[in-house]
């Protein structure tokens, strides 16, 4: 502490304003997103006065997280938002907690009225650190500008390090005006360290299952993805040392490549057939930064009812949460992949060759059920063969894609195929409808020259429609890919199953005309309603060097298939042509 | 499989207990925190977040230079919502260790209390005898009332209470529990 303060004398004097702009290139940030206000700007006077940071302004506080997060989940590196005091920042509430759910490493620096002022109902005050408490991993209130470089690189520090998560620093206006001394990145305190070293007699045990295990599988998440690329790569290699089969999460794809031998697919409520059977039938549960989700688990008594589990995660918190685990490990997923391929090729370990067979026999049966499998139409444009079109003509490029939340949010997941980490940007957790074209705003911005499709329902992306000003203004080639059913389809999904085939407020009657919308930015607009135009209007699409809407009308009534049925277990699954009625029981029915 | 110990803190996870059993339990557990503004809040925020309950909570700065408070707070729980509690305050930033003073070993546990008696005649000399014999002290005295301090584990201060209220308790005020580990060794 008493170092922290000498150095921060001995540091460069500037205005606390100066010194955000300091500390964001010293933490090599290129690009933030925001919004500016009353509270916040000295720091844009500031910002406006150099050109090593790009300033991208949203159209809205939310929109402003959500490309943060869309940055931050594409790049590996932790993204960067600026919003004013009151309003600003509580429109930053719901990007703060999505991304708090999905552990995204993101830094928003929030202003606040002076501090003399601070609890006398201000002008745009907002008790913003109670407020985002606890949709924050840490924040902060800073009251001295001498403090203020510290407590920014902390913050950055705190934002990556062990499970990455949301942190917001609030800074009042004579904070940023005052003059202080900032004494570089070296001055924040080094105390929160989470260990990422797993312990080795539990990676040994770990390793001895695997060699006796007959029906084993790994279940990876979004921790492999935040771990890095070299935990991805790791996970590469164990598979093929081990010739275990694998499912991942919705976080999780793209850790493993979905072209890969091994590739079971997605599991959890709309995954997989094979995945969610060979859950519920495995023997050894490999579960690799992931957290059991309900998403994932279905009916917790009935959850892989044979199995040892195994589970790597870097919070402790996350072990034996939800399921009892047998060997926790506790460690940063690429640290302990490491130790564990040693244990495993130190000992010239050897699996259960015999039973592994068996075992993957047992999976092809599944696989063979093809649960993927959809009426296909030639009237009218099934939202899976859009799809699977959309698939087939990117899935050669380097393409990132993002999601809104919803129905097309599970197609896309089973019927896109991620080959490689961080292509694959999604709000998971939270489930925020919204989340994906701001998203790809952010995602654009950090590979300006990659192909970002937003797979889109109309519903979720008229919440945030208003970015579409930033994609124009900032000339980012942002694909709107919109499967329009006039509906929101997971609503009237489950309408259909429980609620008697009452459609309460699930259709919209006044959308707006896509084509005409995209035109009033200054954006193109396609339209797309036959089959046999789908594959043309596509490459139209691709074709155009710029924001494009695609306006793509699907079957109305299409419901989201495979799927587990809140309440029931892996081994219930209901499949696309079987009768729903009376799918979910009464239990069941109070479960979201 | 691993072989399951006894005792855990916030710093591993191998030594978990088992966590089959549904009975709920009451834990004691010591929380060193940085002294820093809306810590406090954090911790009470977590529980009421996450539906745990808090039956007494205490915190006092214990090293100024150092900007160190302790936290003792008693829950209770299944030991499996038991050791998420302290996973969860082990995750929060200023949170620098948790220990589980219930399974680290025997302790210590008291709490101080003060008690307004209002009263005449026999039940004023008989609630005088009573805290002599709870080695209360009266800190506070009127010809109509006492004001008793008395230290001890919380059930103590249950039966004082319960022998104070039908002689004329008017006003308790209570501490919650301050709690270490017996024994030589400083465990937090």
């Amino acid at each position: 502490m008493t170092g922290q303060t000498q150095s921060a004398q001995t540091g460069r004097q500037m205005t606390g304003a100066k010194m955000v702009v300091q500390a964001l290139k010293d933490q090599g940030v290129d690009t933030v997103f925001g919004y500016p206000g009353g509270a916040v700007l000295p720091i844009y006077d500031e910002l406006f006065q150099q050109n090593d940071i790009r300033h991208v302004l949203v159209r809205h506080e939310q929109g402003a997280i959500h490309a943060a997060e869309g940055y931050a989940r594409s790049t590996g590196k932790p993204g960067v938002a600026i919003v004013t005091s009151g309003p600003g920042a509580t429109n930053a509430v719901t990007g703060l907690t999505d991304a708090l759910l999905d552990s995204i490493p993101i830094v928003v620096l929030s202003g606040q009225v002076p501090t003399f002022m601070i609890g006398s109902d201000a002008f745009q005050e907002a008790d913003t650190v109670g407020i985002t408490r606890p949709c924050t991993k840490h924040n902060w209130l800073v009251k001295e500008t001498d403090r203020l470089g510290q407590t920014l690189h902390e913050a950055f520090h705190v934002a990556t390090a062990g499970r990455p998560g949301p942190v917001l620093v609030d800074i009042p206006k004579d904070v940023q005006f005052a003059t202080g001394s900032y004494g570089g990145k070296e001055t924040r305190s080094t105390r929160y360290a989470p260990a990422v070293k797993g312990d080795r007699a539990a990676i040994e045990a770990l390793a001895r299952a695997m060699e006796t295990a007959k029906r084993p599988v790994f279940y990876t998440g979004g921790g492999v993805i935040n771990s890095g690329p070299e935990a991805s790569k790791l996970l590469r290699e164990l598979v093929a040392a081990t010739g275990f089969p694998i499912t991942s999460t919705l976080m999780g794809l793209g850790a493993y490549p979905a072209s890969g031998e091994q590739w079971l697919g997605m599991l959890g409520m709309h995954g997989l057939y094979e995945a969610n059977m060979a859950m519920h039938g495995c023997d050894l549960l490999i579960c690799i930064g992931a957290r059991f989700d309900d998403r994932i688990t279905g009916r917790i008594d009935a959850f892989s009812p044979n199995s040892i589990r195994a589970h790597i995660d870097i919070d402790p918190s996350s072990l034996n949460k939800v399921i009892r685990t047998d060997i926790p490990i506790i460690g940063d997923v690429a640290h302990v992949l490491k130790d564990l391929l040693e244990a495993w090729s130190a000992g010239g370990r050897k699996t259960d060759r015999e039973a592994l067979a068996q075992w993957q026999a047992q999976i092809g049966e599944w696989r063979s059920k093809d649960c993927l499998a959809f009426r296909n139409s030639d009237k009218v444009i099934k939202p899976q063969f859009a799809l699977q079109r959309l698939e087939a003509l990117t899935k050669d490029r380097d393409r990132y894609i993002t999601t809104e939340v919803g129905q097309h949010q599970m197609w896309a997941a089973q019927y896109l195929g991620f080959e490689d980490p961080n292509r694959w940007m999604t709000s998971g957790g939270l489930g925020t409808m919204g989340y994906g074209f701001p998203a790809s705003v952010g995602v654009q911005m950090a590979h300006p020259d990659s192909l970002v499709i937003n797979v889109a329902g109309e519903a979720s992306w008229l919440m945030n429609m208003q970015e579409m000003g930033t994609a124009v203004q900032y000339r980012l080639p942002v694909k709107q890919f919109i499967l329009n059913n006039e509906r929101l389809g997971m609503v009237r999904q489950w309408q259909e199953l429980l609620h008697g085939e009452r459609y309460s407020q699930s259709w919209s009657e006044a959308l707006p005309d896509f084509v005409k919308l995209a035109e009033a930015f200054g954006a193109k607009g396609i339209l797309c309603k036959d089959p046999a135009d789908l594959d043309d209007a596509i490459m139209e699409m691709l074709d155009h060097d710029g924001p494009v809407i695609f306006d793509c009308l699907v079957e109305k009534h299409e419901n989201c298939f495979p799927m587990i049925p809140s309440g029931k277990a892996h081994n219930e699954m209901l499949m696309g042509e079987v009768s729903t009625a009376h799918a979910i029981e009464a239990g069941g029915a109070v479960l979201v | 499989m691993l072989n399951i110990k006894e005792g855990s803190t916030s710093h591993s996870a191998y030594n978990l207990r088992s966590t089959f059993s549904d009975v709920e339990e009451r834990h004691t557990l010591a929380v060193i925190v940085e002294n820093e503004p809306g810590v406090l809040a954090r911790v009470i925020g977590l529980f009421s977040g996450r539906g745990y309950n808090i039956e007494s909570l205490t915190v006092a700065e214990i090293d100024h230079t150092g900007h160190m408070s302790r936290i003792t707070l008693v829950t209770s729980g299944t030991p499996q919502v038991i050791e998420q509690i302290k996973a969860q305050l082990g995750r929060i930033v200023p949170v620098h260790e948790v220990h589980d003073l219930t399974v680290e070993g025997p302790t210590v546990e008291r709490e101080l209390a003060l008690f307004k008696v209002r009263g005449e005649g026999e039940h004023r000399v008989e609630a005088l005898r009573l805290a002599d014999i709870f080695r209360a002290n009266v800190v506070d005295s009127t010809l109509e009332s006492f004001v008793f301090e008395i230290t001890g584990t919380p059930d103590k201060i249950d039966a004082f209470a319960d022998l104070m209220r039908p002689l004329g308790l008017t006003e308790l005020a209570r501490t919650g529990v301050a709690a270490l580990s017996r024994g030589p060794e400083a465990r937090v």
